[in-house]
């Protein structure tokens, strides 16, 4: 009986008038965990009532503990018929398992009911008294930490970075069940919320297991996802990077190792290169069957099609490789678990060496039932042989691992879309423990880099290169070869030195497709995908020159099946890298020189291209210094960097790299228009507004270029779902429809916001969804941080300078905040002391220090502020404590959804309603802040003409208490825990 | 393309107050936009007018959520589903309470009743308030009055505690709540000039000092209804117009002491049985509820009218006053004093208020 848990009913307030006749209500409560439930006393014919319970006590082994949701029920009694319920408050008990999180969770809870939202709170106090017999064999990871941060979280520090741990668990979905034809909506939701919350607690405690078994202590990086697979069931997954993590005492005592990693050995974060025993056994058949790589730095993997039920002809062909994959695979179980991949984003200093480009694949798979739920052997499998891929892809690039890991699916009937990418790069040697790494690594490790410029170098081999790239020697220390563009998945390194600001840039792309069923509409789907690739490449490829920048951070692409189309959404955060060669323009070249009037036109066009370039340079204040040629002796001919980007006639995937490399000696970037739709592409490029002044975006932790950010923040969620006239629809009215709802709702957040300029809009993240035939449904959720414009207006230039003259003077004024500067991802200026520096001492009428004050948390208020923020940070504050994982999952549905509003009030208020509870359930731990939030899902669903509508979200963050950078000074030990129990349990009022 | 669904939720709940004082003014959402769009919105952020369109759509559907709140305001302050600063709480309750002059001159002194909801079209058309915005005025009127009508405890209090109005704010809804409860007539043609913060100041006057709150502070409505007792007491006030004696005495001491002070003496002198009778009348008929309603009829009537045609500068009327209600003092055979002090104070400062143009 390892955990007791106890668990009091203090009171509710604001419920629901459940008997019409005295307008009050006859309130109790049920406490249920596991099987086991408790019941409070019914207080009668009130509206705020008092229960004030005893301790419910439940005795329970720690394998429940971790699985089990709280649950509560509040119910309105009757005499004479059925209690009636009001609604629910499900209480994850995970974060009072490990020591170091929240000891108590004690406060208000939203009481939800699935079809009437909230209805009134509860005031709950839960505890756990965990008993420490370690048994040895047990099912159990209670003590093992999750956060979703994707870097290492500020109070600690990484001992030793694991690596890659990943987990999934399937179960039959509750609506899809027979008895869910004779049950009511609000039974079946809650079957499905129950079912979720159970399944995620089962994958987080198997994850856990996970971890303990590689001797770590904690997940970074977090993420779990569930597959909505309809009929076929449901799948709960989740990766993350395995960490053991010390909790940072004494901060100032550790800042100097901080400060030179390379230096101390035992200060710095190590890595466990994951085994490579299976590598050698396949070349991947599934890489050279099909496997195509384009241009840029940028391996795409043809999808892979393989049928769950063989059958048909096709399934037949590819199906072969793939039973051999999977053969090699069961023999080699034990060493096919590990890959070498990391969920991090951002690293400790020194970690990442060198970054070879992004690596992606994606394969098209049919749903089939999930006939054993204890056996998830199916999809085990198709992730394993993405995994596989992305593993191959990442060796060709001369990379032993992968960083900005990530997984993703889509869905539609019965078609699903695996995806996967990241970031190939290679990992500093002397961070690993044992040194078996391969030789393509050891050659690349030079001593001494220069700061800032390293991680851009190549890591394969220059004669060798595994797709055609045009290198140079790197622009700032002038030793490595460099590449002309670089794109990657993970966050701009803090020591990277960027020119500039950056900014956000987007591909967008719609195919229509002809509705087919099964195995056809699978095919049809992984023959247009590596179209869709090559096209979001070219757009992406396009306006990073348009924009007179030369690598993307964050780059995430997001393909979407729908049933008569395919999106794809790009996002990525563009910036001038210093090591990086100047991009070359763009140059447009007409098919038929002889016409007149055309070529006029071609040069209009030309000219308009190359303003637009001249003005982004201007307005992201790219004005890198010059370089004559003759100081960069390059060996490469060509003085200029040039690319070709093919609108190739001969698509064939295979022949990509051939044309590529047989058109490789011109000058700049050439765009060839040979027909409408290349005209109309460019056009397109033309039309993406820049943002308002005083707006930038990227979707990045933080903008590179600015870095004096107020603690004004404003985290935001916006849906917009557009019906598409369903007559004639080509791709090209389809790529401006969804061009245009993009873009809109762009302007539409820059409006909106438009009371906090100077903001930037950091993290911002669009999700593409198509819930029905005509409809296109974009999910954003993003963060608007006002920064000062005073010092933003500063050079970066003159920034650096000044911040290197105060970090080597004012020593002492660092030690004031040693964590910041010792957590990796920080402001990813390149110069995390500049921003401490800034904060404390630049500009002391300066508006920043101003605002610090003049916006305190209000204390008086009776409910006590929550912050939410996509950020792995709060501007101007220090997190001191992580309290544990949230991870929530809701369902709402109406059968009256013309009274809530329509369609856009029901989503509203569910959105609305979904905040408060993330809020709630962070206030009840004692935090203030919610970090590295993510909604991972919003599946929304309307049935006008029954006036129905369902929605699911999923939402998960790290809940944390933070201080004030200007409240540390005064508060020397921690008491934010004490003062907001206190005012949570004080917002009681009578009314 | 049509956008089927369109919303922004933040974290913090956006106001936009120049929105909120259209949606409150009972302006349709194209009526917001339009209005938006001539403000000169457009040019100074560059938007369009699809996004004025949204925007606008947005904060409407999040005022609609936040009515429901907003009708009892603690709710608004405890609520966890919309993050509002303080500030913008207290901004959100006093504006939406705030009620358009015009409006509450027409409403003021009525009963908050059904009969007078059917009216608000004829006001709404006669003010050109929009007929939601009246409606808003109306029902917050009522909702006010229901929740304090039967409170023990001063009546601004009750609904400052109850409504988390500002103190000025809270001391106008006290006023209406008043008058709605006394049904003061002050509709009137002859009180038109006068405007709804005279009638306030004289309401906070008669409350402070006519209503059973200001002799007892421990019963129901002490502030709402009018101290009956005193109200019969009044009667007893007759005797200085009845009395002939006591009539001239009284005049001759008001006379002597402003001898050579007064502008208008003459006039004044003149006047001062037909005065001073108007007021002592005033008093004794206010046993009878139909004659405490027009109380600010007769007011006028009696007094604001006859001064003002003669033209008696408002430094007079102080005076006047003044001497008026102390000289009874010395009038040996008068046995009233308290009683006339309770009455006549608070009469001489709403005398004053009302004495203008």
């Amino acid at each position: 009986m390892p955990g007791k848990l106890k668990v009091k009913i203090v009171a509710g307030r604001h419920l629901p008038v459940m008997d019409r006749a005295s307008d009050l209500t006859d309130a109790f409560v049920e406490v249920k965990f596991g099987n086991t439930t408790f019941k409070t006393d019914v207080y009668l014919k009130s509206l705020n009532p008092q229960w004030n319970s005893e301790w419910f006590k439940f005795e329970v082994d720690d394998e429940d503990l971790q699985d089990e949701p709280l649950q509560i029920t509040v119910l309105d009694h009757d005499t004479y018929s059925a209690n009636d319920a009001i609604g629910k408050v499900y209480i994850d008990i995970d974060p009072l398992l490990y020591s170091e999180a929240a000891t108590v969770i004690s406060g208000w809870f939203p009481i939800y009911d699935t079809i009437h939202g909230i209805r009134g709170e509860i005031n709950v106090v839960v505890k756990v008294d965990l008993f420490n017999d370690l048994n040895r064999f047990r099912q159990s990871s209670c003590g093992v930490k999750f956060f979703c941060t994707t870097s290492i979280p500020k109070c600690y520090r990484a001992v030793i970075i694991h690596g890659f741990v990943e987990e999934l668990v399937v179960n039959e979905d509750p609506e899809y069940q027979w008895i869910d034809r004779i049950r009511t909506p609000r039974a079946s939701n809650e079957a499905r919320q129950r079912l979720i919350s159970l399944m995620s607690g089962e994958l987080q405690r198997k994850i856990g297991l996970k971890v303990l078994e590689m001797r770590g202590n904690a997940v970074v990086g977090y993420l779990q996802c569930f597959d909505l697979e309809g009929e076929s069931g449901l799948v709960v997954r989740a990766i993350g990077t395995a960490c053991t993590l010390d909790k940072l005492s004494s901060p100032a005592a550790f800042l100097p190792a901080c400060n030179s990693p390379s230096k101390e050995m035992k200060e710095s974060p190590l890595a466990h290169p994951p085994s490579h025993g299976c590598r050698s056994t396949h070349n991947s058949p599934i890489h050279t069957a099909t496997g195509s790589r384009l241009t840029q730095n940028f391996s795409v993997s043809v999808p892979t099609l393989i049928y769950t039920g063989m059958g048909s002809g096709s399934a037949g062909k590819e199906g072969g490789p793939f039973k051999a994959l999977l053969r090699q695979q069961t023999q080699s179980a034990l060493e096919q678990r590990e890959f070498p991949f990391f969920t991090l984003t951002a690293f400790p200093p020194g970690f990442l060496v060198h970054v070879g480009g992004v690596v992606s694949a994606r394969s098209v798979k049919l749903l089939d039932r999930i006939h054993n739920p204890d056996e998830p052997e199916t999809r085990d499998a198709w992730w394993a042989e993405i995994r596989q891929e992305i593993k191959s892809h990442a060796k060709a690039l001369g990379c032993h691992a992968v960083v900005g890991y990530s997984e993703s699916t889509s869905i539609c009937e019965e078609v699903c879309i695996l995806s996967a990418s990241g970031t190939a790069a290679v990992l500093n040697p002397r961070f690993l423990q044992d040194g078996t790494v391969e030789g393509c690594l050891e050659q690349r490790i030079e001593e001494n880099l220069p700061a800032g410029c390293g991680f851009c170098h190549i890591p394969y081999d220059e004669l060798n290169m595994p797709f055609p790239a045009h290198l140079t020697y790197c622009y700032n220390c002038r030793k490595q070869k460099v590449p002309d563009v670089l794109f990657t998945t993970i966050d701009l390194p803090t020591d990277a030195t960027v020119v500039g600001k950056g900014c956000l840039i987007q591909a967008r792309l719609c195919r229509l497709k002809k509705k087919a069923q099964a195995e056809a509409n699978a095919t049809a789907i992984s023959n247009l995908l590596p179209f869709m690739e090559y096209e979001v490449h070219t757009q992406l490829m396009n306006k990073l020159k348009l924009k007179g920048m030369n690598a993307l951070f964050g780059l995430r692409i997001q393909i979407t099946v729908g049933e008569n189309m395919l999106m794809g959404l790009a996002s990525a955060t563009a910036v001038y890298l210093a090591a990086l060669p100047m991009p070359g323009g763009i140059q447009i070249a007409g098919k038929t020189p002889s016409d007149g009037s055309y070529e006029q036109h071609i040069s209009h066009m030309q000219k308009k291209i190359s303003d637009t370039i001249a003005k982004n340079k201007e307005l992201y204040e790219i004005n890198p210094p010059e370089i004559s040629e003759e100081i960069i002796g390059s060996p490469i001919p060509e003085p200029k960097q040039r690319s070709r980007l093919l609108r190739s006639q001969s698509e064939s995937s295979d022949e990509v790299t051939e044309l590529d490399l047989s058109h490789g000696k011109k000058d700049a970037f050439v765009l060839e228009i040979d027909d409408t739709d290349a005209m109309e592409d460019v056009h397109s490029l033309l039309t993406d507004v820049p943002p308002p002044s005083g707006f930038y975006s990227c979707n990045t932790e933080i903008m590179p270029g600015i870095n004096n950010w107020t603690s004004e923040i404003q985290m935001f969620t916006s849906v917009r779902v557009i019906r598409l006239s369903s007559l004639n629809l080509t791709n090209q009215a389809l790529n401006k429809n969804f061009n245009d709802l993009c873009e809109n709702l762009l302007k539409s957040l820059y409006f909106k916001l438009r009371s906090m300029i100077p903001c930037c809009l950091c993290h911002v993240n669009f999700t593409v969804s198509l819930p029905e035939d005509e409809l296109i449904q974009v999910t954003v959720t993003a963060v608007a941080i006002t920064f000062d414009k005073n010092q933003a207006l500063q050079t970066t230039k003159t920034h650096i300078e000044k911040s290197l003259q105060r970090a080597s003077t004012d020593n002492e004024e660092l030690l004031q905040f040693p964590l910041e500067l010792c957590s990796d991802s920080l402001p990813s200026h390149p110069f995390p002391p500049a921003k401490a520096v800034t904060v404390e001492k630049a500009s002391p009428m300066g508006e920043g220090n101003f605002r610090n004050r003049s916006a305190p948390p209000c204390a008086n208020s009776t409910v006590g502020v929550v912050k939410m923020t996509p950020l792995s940070f709060i501007p101007g504050a220090k997190i001191t404590k992580y309290l544990g994982i949230i991870n929530m999952f809701f369902i709402r549905e109406t059968t009256s959804l013309r009274e809530e509003g329509g369609v856009s009030g029901f989503l509203h208020a569910f959105i609305a309603e979904v905040f408060a509870m993330v809020r709630a359930h962070v206030a009840a731990l004692g935090g203030n802040a919610v970090v590295s939030y993510i909604m991972k899902q919003c599946v929304f669903m309307e049935n006008p003409n029954k006036n129905q509508a369902q929605c699911l979200i999923n939402v998960s963050g790290d809940a944390v208490i933070f201080v004030r950078e200007s409240e540390l000074e005064v508060i020397s030990t921690q008491q934010p825990t004490a003062n907001c129990q206190q005012s949570c349990a004080g917002g009681e009022v009578t009314t | 393309m049509t956008s089927e669904l369109d919303i922004f939720v933040g974290n913090t709940t956006l106001i936009d107050e120049e929105v909120y004082r259209l949606w409150l003014d009972g302006y349709s959402v194209s009526d917001a936009v339009a209005l938006r769009v001539r403000a000169g919105i457009l040019e100074q952020t560059g938007a369009t007018a699809a996004v004025l369109q949204s925007d606008t759509m947005d904060h409407y559907r999040t005022f609609h959520m936040l009515e429901r709140l907003l009708h009892a305001p603690p709710k608004l302050l405890h609520q966890l589903v919309f993050q509002i600063p303080p500030s913008r709480q207290a901004l959100l309750i006093e504006r939406y309470y705030a009620f358009d002059e015009a409006f509450v001159r027409e409403v003021l002194g009525k009963k908050l009743s059904k009969g007078t909801k059917k009216d608000l079209d004829d006001i709404s058309a006669k003010t050109g308030i929009t007929l939601k915005s009246c409606r808003r005025q109306f029902d917050n009127f009522k909702r006010v009055f229901k929740v304090v009508e039967e409170m023990r405890g001063s009546l601004a209090d009750n609904i400052q505690q109850h409504f988390l109005f500002s103190d000025r704010l809270a001391r106008d809804y006290a006023a209406i709540v008043f008058f709605a409860n006394n049904r003061f007539e002050t509709a009137k043609k002859k009180l038109q000039y006068l405007s709804f913060g005279d009638f306030a100041f004289c309401a906070e006057l008669m409350i402070q000092n006519w209503t059973l709150g200001a002799v007892d502070s421990q019963v129901d409505d002490m502030d709402m209804d009018l101290d009956k007792e005193f109200l019969q007491d009044l009667k007893e006030l007759k005797v200085l117009v009845a009395d002939k004696d006591l009539l001239d005495l009284h005049k001759s001491l008001v006379c002597t002491a402003l001898r050579g002070k007064l502008g208008v003496f003459s006039e004044m002198e003149a006047n001062f049985k037909n005065l001073s009778r108007g007021l002592v009348n005033v008093a004794a008929k206010l046993t009878h509820n139909k004659d405490v309603r027009d109380l600010f009829v007769d007011l006028v009537e009696k007094f604001v009218e006859p001064c003002r045609s003669d033209h008696w500068p408002l430094g007079d009327v102080r005076l006047f006053l003044n001497q008026y209600s102390v000289t009874v003092h010395s009038l040996d055979g008068f046995r009233h004093q308290a009683l006339w002090d309770r009455y006549m104070d608070t009469l001489r400062g709403c005398l004053l208020r009302l004495y203008h143009d």
